[in-house]
């Protein structure tokens, strides 16, 4: 019974590893409190958008993942 | 005619550009762009991620807007991810259209979307380290050109 946290870019530096899977279900605040208060205060920036199995949420803080689901982390982009 | 692609290998832009022209016997004129990795910076590499889910669907919806924006009779735009050297292209777009200020257009249009816009991350490899390449103001300010413009 899992979700699986995706961290794009700069913050799987950040994460110390590109995924990670963790206890369903998930919530934004469940997901603050995995991981970690440094990484945390990152992601409660404006710039860091999410994206809950490949639709980009409107307000992150809405966010709630069941079993199987998949939440990307995702910085502003760096352009292609 | 529209073909959207990423490609995690090299790809020969002169081909697909005849591709492009031999599916578009209509069209009054092909304008391209092919972006590739800086030489000379001391960039040793260049690795661009993505996120599937979100990084092609997001090309399509570029193209999308850019034919209803443009009269356009073919897009195409293929893009590179994972590693590249210096030299090595990273990016194609090239518009068909039966007057030459349509693909111009379209061609820059997509560029700029692209560039600030896009799910693309990249690092560069200078010395031996990676580095983030962070947003860059002027991608902004390239898209706002599009912004208030009827056409």
């Amino acid at each position: 019974m899992a979700v699986t946290i995706l961290f794009l870019g700069p913050l799987r530096d950040l994460a110390g590893g590109a995924s990670r899977d963790v206890a369903a279900p998930l919530d934004w605040s469940g997901l603050l409190d995995n991981v970690g208060e440094d990484l945390a205060d990152v992601l409660k920036g404006e710039r860091i958008h999410v994206a809950l199995s490949g639709k980009v949420l409107i307000d992150k803080a809405a966010l709630y993942a069941a079993d199987g689901d998949e939440v990307a982390l995702l910085p502003p982009v760096s352009g292609g | 005619m529209r073909d959207i692609r990423l490609v995690a290998e090299p790809f020969d832009p002169n081909a697909e550009i005849d591709a492009l022209a031999m599916a578009t016997p209509d069209a009054g004129g092909i304008a391209s762009f092919v972006g590739k990795v800086r030489c000379g910076e001391g960039v040793e590499a260049l690795e661009l991620s993505h996120y599937e889910p979100l990084t092609l669907p997001g090309m399509e919806a570029l193209a999308a807007s850019a034919e209803a924006r443009f009269a356009l009779d073919g897009l195409v735009v293929i893009h590179r991810v994972g590693a590249m050297e210096p030299g090595e292209n990273i990016v194609l777009v090239s518009a068909a259209a039966r007057h030459r200020r349509d693909a111009i257009e379209a061609v820059d249009f997509c560029m700029d979307h692209l560039k600030s816009a896009a799910w693309f991350w990249k690092r560069e490899n200078r010395a031996g380290e990676w580095h983030w390449i962070e947003p860059r103001a002027e991608d902004h300010s390239d898209l706002a050109r599009w912004a208030d413009k009827s056409h």
